[in-house]
């Protein structure tokens, strides 16, 4: 009883994530069109894109296609359902945030074999691109996420919102700035926003690993982001933002910091890949290194 | 199922991702069209980079039989519910190319066409305006270019034959051409 209340408890906590991030890629294309003064699409653009492409015909390219483009979606589905959003958490007991990181970086990966199956050199130049970004974006994450762990002596989310408790001023924010730095600047690149969307470069390499997906599998892989950018925020809101009591609170807080990302995507030109990488690991990374200095100093 | 095909054709008007072959000079009328002065992206229309993730091939003006070979590679790349759209006269007639010996005349007899934009060249109210009448083709189910190319396959491929044979080259050996040089 208790197993199958867990299983349609995630499940929820999926859809919430998958309407959450389509919608704020709906938002977030229409305010990088006031940007450009112009008029925009609805906000609820991306959900009529999503059904569209699940009712055309889809061409695939083999097993390990299908195979690759479901595991990316799943894994990111996986990780979300351990991140605590609100007063949901569903398994407190081990909301970890290195298996959160490990079920994301599977994402990549499930996304690496499937599009590099398709046999199109722009989709592998792609996804090297985006693994190589990945690894620039990592290092400072993961020093930004040592110096908050040594800081709160514990290595569960839960604990890590419940040690931000009482107010603003006890949020890691505040308490570690430099950290919130690099994080921010490392959380552009895990959005795959400009200037470290060298991955999905339209006018290049023909949108990456895209090239080759057809109907459900581009569905798959819009889905693929919108979760992404739930989730992705959603650990910057529990790491820094101290949670939120319910789910509106987070998802205000979410959209705080993706607006952020959209704002800097709308003013910013791409770097080119190495660029991108030493950039990372020289700016956020310093930061997060002195963040881990001060902190066990 | 009437219902769920009624419900797939408002959410396919509504999200039309398009392929804009730009050999022709109206590609030029495209970049207003996409930026800040027409916007095209408020009626769902957005460029996309390959064949396999569009649903509107845009043939922007004149194809020479050279370029026609590419554009059928491109159609039949693309996944099933997929339309056409003419733009400018040369798709119509030939325009002012209408007595050049390398360039085709009508693009229907080739690849099935859903819309012509009229014009030489059309304004970016006309390819807006095209984008609505297309949405209204295709929540009325009249927009059936890609059934009619199953239907007629062979009448297109013999088309397309005829004027694909005229680009395979005159001299045939290599070493005729450096033995007259």
């Amino acid at each position: 009883m208790m197993f199958f209340l867990k299983l349609i408890q995630s499940i929820g906590v999926g859809a919430l994530s998958i309407s959450v991030g389509l919608l704020f890629m709906g938002i977030g294309r229409k305010i990088t069109a006031r940007i450009h003064r112009r008029y925009g699409p609805p906000a609820i653009q991306n959900f009529i894109d999503v059904f569209k492409l699940f009712s055309k015909n889809s061409i695939s390219h083999g097993f390990a296609y299908d195979l690759g483009i479901i595991a990316g979606t799943s894994a990111l589905l996986a990780a979300v359902v351990f991140l605590p959003v609100g007063q949901i958490n569903l398994f407190p007991a081990n909301s970890s945030l290195i298996m959160i990181l490990y079920l994301m970086t599977m994402a990549y990966l499930g996304m690496a074999m499937g599009v590099s199956s398709s046999g199109n050199p722009n989709a592998t130049i792609g996804i090297s691109r985006a693994l190589t970004m990945m690894m620039g974006y990592k290092v400072p994450f993961a020093a930004v996420i040592f110096s908050v762990y040594i800081f709160a002596r514990t290595g569960s989310l839960t604990n890590i919102i419940a040690a931000q408790s009482g107010g603003l001023l006890n949020w890691n924010m505040i308490r570690l700035p430099f950290g919130f730095i690099a994080a921010e600047i490392a959380l552009q690149g895990m959005l795959g926003e400009k200037p470290f969307d060298m991955a999905i470069a339209p006018a290049e390499i023909a949108s990456g690993p895209m090239v080759e997906m057809s109907g459900k599998y581009l569905g798959f892989g819009m889905l693929q982001h919108a979760v992404g950018i739930f989730l992705e925020t959603g650990i910057m809101v529990n790491l820094f933002m101290g949670g939120a009591p319910n789910v509106w609170i987070f998802v205000i807080k979410q959209f705080e910091l993706f607006f952020i990302a959209l704002l800097v995507n709308a003013i910013l030109p791409r770097f080119r890949v190495e660029e991108g990488v030493s950039f990372m690991w020289k700016i956020p990374l310093l930061l997060g290194v002195i963040q881990a200095l001060i902190v066990v100093l | 199922m009437s219902e769920w095909k009624e419900l797939a054709d408002y959410f396919r008007g509504r999200s039309m991702w398009m392929l804009h072959y730009c050999t022709g000079c109206g590609a030029i009328e495209l970049p207003p069209t996409m930026t800040s002065r027409w916007d095209m992206e408020r009626f769902g229309v957005v460029p996309m980079a390959t064949p396999r993730q569009a649903d509107i091939l845009l043939i922007t003006g004149y194809l020479s039989i050279k370029s026609l070979k590419r554009v059928v590679y491109t159609y039949e790349q693309m996944s099933a519910p997929k339309w056409v759209l003419g733009f400018g006269s040369c798709t119509i007639n030939g325009g002012i190319y209408w007595d050049s010996y390398s360039v085709i005349k009508r693009l229907d007899k080739y690849i099935p066409v859903d819309l012509y934009i009229a014009g030489c060249m059309p304004r970016p109210e006309a390819i807006l305006d095209s984008f609505v009448k297309l949405r209204e083709l295709i929540k009325k189910g009249e927009a059936k270019g890609y059934e009619k190319y199953v239907k007629n396959f062979e009448w297109y491929k013999a088309n397309q034959d005829k004027v694909f044979r005229r680009t395979t080259p005159v001299l045939k050996k290599p070493e005729e051409v450096t033995k007259s040089a």
